[in-house]
């Protein structure tokens, strides 16, 4: 006793100083300093974080952590967003559900990423969690309108409820009546990706009138330009707003009181939506955009012009999301007026033209690199790229750490040169020495990698498709990348050799996703028996990989560390390599 | 390659060659189908819209979605077919200009019918699964579906047909 007062502090001064310490990689280095803290901590942690729900089983968490209020899951590979996992692989919400159901009446907020998430579990949230607060969604899919309306109908405390980019089944717009009139806690609401055509607009304008505390509204494409003033008018204390569709016929009452109504905006920070943009209707913004950090213009088809004009009038913007009908010049403007910019994301208007029908080159790029000197997040499409652009790039702005270039047609060598742009992407990661998250593409050799491998020590995620000769490449990766946690490829010519040379370091990684390469059957097998605490998952709608010769290549492959051991919701074109694969298959 | 051509087995009349069209009768298993294609290319004054990868570039399905819908807005009504599938009791309706190309169509069929078509190539046509796409063109011939540039599909498609069993298995260059 008299021992341990001389050496340790009492528990309750400990969870007091640990209260203070909220991200979760702080928190997982206090429980390893020894057994007692990790005992304190894991009844203090309110927050749970878990990157991949396949990592862990619900049980071991909440047998670990008997009192936490928040949790954080994510479900599908990156590369689902783009249509490369299939439906049905996985993802399920339902089972922690279930699990918290029960344990856990006290929790308050549920924020999900790419899971299947079915009306019943909304159901189930809205019916067990008496104090729930905070449900974020983000591109998940698999529930509908109903699902909104039970936790609309039952969470009285509920303050968040945010869909960003979900796949929504538009059953009925009248969900949104289900908030009680006495419901008044609403603080931010995203429902910018239901598709319906009908939105109740007067069960919508009650609501907002009666959320006082509202300070995030976000609209989908359903709601009319002329309904957003009213909209507006019940919530000047907004700071974030997103519209529906800003098209109208262009009349004098409707835009005089539109931009009379923003005007009375104070506080608004944030601007997206526009869908189908009237530039006439534009200018009825100005009278906010000095005050705007974040504006997201990414389904606004308008041209370089009108895109000018809004840009200038903003010069404390931080964020900008647009499409590349902003041109080069536009992209210049932007260097000279918005000084601040932090985060650029430039999208393709016409993906799959064989053309190119704006001009947006690299130069636009090179601009805002030289011109904004806190830019540090860029996802960028063109159609052309050079050593030498990229080599500018990355000295002008060392700071870089998010860098995601997509140079649309696969393989595209450097325009000026002909050459790879391995000299190019081995700048970026030479200068940027913070870099978190690397996208490359274009024409691309094993040198990439192997600059990639030496330079990029702080690297988290690599995203790479259509590039490599050899194994040397991703060989180079996975030794070299010391802080590596995610890394995806396609159709590159990487095999057998230098995944199971590298085994060991997809252990201390989140996970691996290959998916058109060179890995054969017989390497996954491998790996699954000799690894058991990765998963090493074949995904192939050919047909049962033992149906085809050993050595030939899987059509994809996912691979990820796991204490839960290999799962049992897989779907019929999945197969999981364990240590009995011999046995099993 | 000039003899290939003018021996060539066609149904339209001669001298109507659209040197784009490159059909492929079903009826035929012919090695030439590849060699002509080429030639055809050859020919070609414009680039052929390439054929699209599934996935790329990296743009999620609402950006898509977004994109493609102001197309439409410029060009006109939708184009609504018909779409069959053997061994299925009725028909279904879609409409061909809200695809962004072959992935998407051909991934929205899977969906629809639930089932899964093979990998395309040019030489053996979809590999590795029972069913072919199909599709009435407008001389009333039933071709494989992907071996025109969308943009010349998706005008000449009048009806769809999803062939199963072996007659699908039949189709296409390979043996």
């Amino acid at each position: 006793m008299h021992k341990k007062m001389a050496f340790s502090f009492p528990d309750e001064v400990l969870e007091h100083v640990f209260s203070f310490i909220q991200s979760d990689k702080d928190r997982n280095a206090v429980s390893m300093v020894c057994k007692s803290w990790y005992e304190i901590e894991r009844w203090c942690r309110r927050k749970v974080f878990v990157g991949n729900c396949y990592a862990v089983s619900p049980r071991m968490v909440i047998r670990r952590f008997p009192e936490f209020r928040s949790i954080e899951l994510k479900g599908k590979p990156h590369f689902a967003d783009f249509n490369l996992v299939p439906d049905g692989w996985g993802g399920y919400v339902s089972p922690w559900i279930e699990e918290m159901a029960g344990a856990y009446p006290w929790l308050e907020e549920i924020r999900l990423k790419r899971m299947v998430v079915t009306d019943e579990s909304l159901e189930l949230i809205a019916k067990s969690f008496k104090n729930f607060k905070v449900l974020v969604l983000s591109s998940c899919e698999g529930f509908s309108t109903d699902g909104l309306a039970a936790i609309a109908a039952s969470c009285k405390n509920l303050k968040e409820l945010d869909l960003r980019d979900c796949e929504v089944d538009d059953l009925s717009a009248h969900w949104l009546s289900h908030f009680p009139e006495t419901y008044t806690s609403l603080v931010s609401l995203n429902i910018s990706c239901l598709g319906s055509d009908e939105v109740s607009f007067s069960a919508l304008e009650r609501l907002v009138g009666r959320c006082t505390n509202l300070k995030t509204l976000r609209l989908n494409r359903a709601v009319p330009l002329d309904k957003i003033a009213n909209i507006l008018r019940h919530a000047p204390q907004l700071v974030e707003f997103g519209t529906g569709t800003y098209t109208a016929d262009v009349r004098p009452d409707v835009y005089s009181d539109l931009a009379g109504v923003f005007s009375s905006c104070k506080e608004l920070k944030s601007l997206s939506g526009f869908w189908d943009v009237a530039p006439d209707y534009l200018p009825a913004i100005y009278p906010v955009c000095s005050k705007l950090t974040s504006l997201n213009l990414s389904y606004a088809t308008i041209q370089s012009p009108d895109l000018i004009k809004l840009v200038s009038h903003c010069p404390n913007l931080q964020r900008l999301l647009v499409l590349d009908y902003i041109e080069d010049s536009g992209l210049e403007v932007l260097a000279s007026s918005c000084k601040d910019l932090q985060e650029l994301r430039v999208f393709p208007s016409d993906p799959y033209g064989a053309e190119p029908n704006v001009s947006l080159t690299e130069q636009g790029l090179v601009a805002v690199s030289l011109g904004c000197p806190k830019l540090q997040s860029v996802l960028y499409f063109c159609r052309r790229m050079s050593n030498e652009a990229l080599v500018t790039i990355a000295r002008n702005r060392p700071n870089f750490t998010r860098f995601r270039l997509c140079i649309i047609e696969p393989k595209t060598a450097d325009y000026l040169t002909l050459e790879p742009l391995d000299v190019g992407f081995g700048a970026i990661v030479q200068y940027c020495k913070d870099l978190k998250r690397l996208s490359l593409s274009g024409l691309l050799t094993d040198r990439v990698f192997e600059y990639i491998g030496t330079y990029a020590k702080k690297l988290e995620m690599l995203s790479v498709a259509f590039a490599g000769d050899s194994d040397l490449g991703l060989h180079h990766v996975l030794s070299g990348c010391e802080s590596l946690r995610k890394l995806e490829i396609r159709d590159c010519p990487f095999g057998d050799k230098a995944l199971l040379a590298n085994a060991a370091k997809l252990e201390t990684m989140r996970s691996l996703w290959m998916s058109s390469c060179a890995v054969s059957f017989a390497a996954c097998k491998l790996l699954g028996q000799k690894m058991p605490r990765l998963n090493v998952e074949v995904i192939d709608e050919r047909g049962p990989p033992d149906s085809r010769p050993e050595n030939c290549p899987v059509d994809k492959l996912y691979i990820y560390r796991s204490i839960a051991g290999p799962r049992f919701d897989m779907p019929p074109f999945v197969w999981t390599m364990d240590e009995d694969s011999g046995l099993r298959l | 390659m000039e003899g290939c051509v003018a021996t060539e087995l066609r149904l339209g009349l001669p001298g109507t060659d659209n040197v784009r069209n490159k059909k492929r009768p079903l009826q035929e298993a012919d090695e030439e189908c590849g060699a002509n294609g080429k030639s055809d290319a050859q020919d070609e004054t414009a680039p052929p819209a390439k054929a699209q990868i599934v996935g790329w570039p990296p743009i999620r399905s609402y950006r898509k979605k977004n994109i493609q819908a102001k197309k439409n807005d410029s060009e006109g009504p939708g184009i609504y077919i018909k779409v069959g599938m053997d061994g299925a009791p009725y028909l279904r309706k879609i409409d061909l200009k809200v695809y962004s190309g072959y992935p998407d169509l051909l991934q929205a069929l899977e969906n629809m019918f639930k089932f899964t078509i093979g990998k395309y190539s040019e030489r053996e046509g979809y590999k590795g699964s029972d069913y072919a796409p199909t599709y009435e063109d407008k001389d009333g011939d039933w071709m494989l579906v992907g071996d025109d540039p969308w943009e010349l599909f998706i005008t000449s498609c009048k009806r769809l047909r999803i062939m199963k069993g072996s007659e699908a298995r039949g189709l296409g260059c390979g043996v």
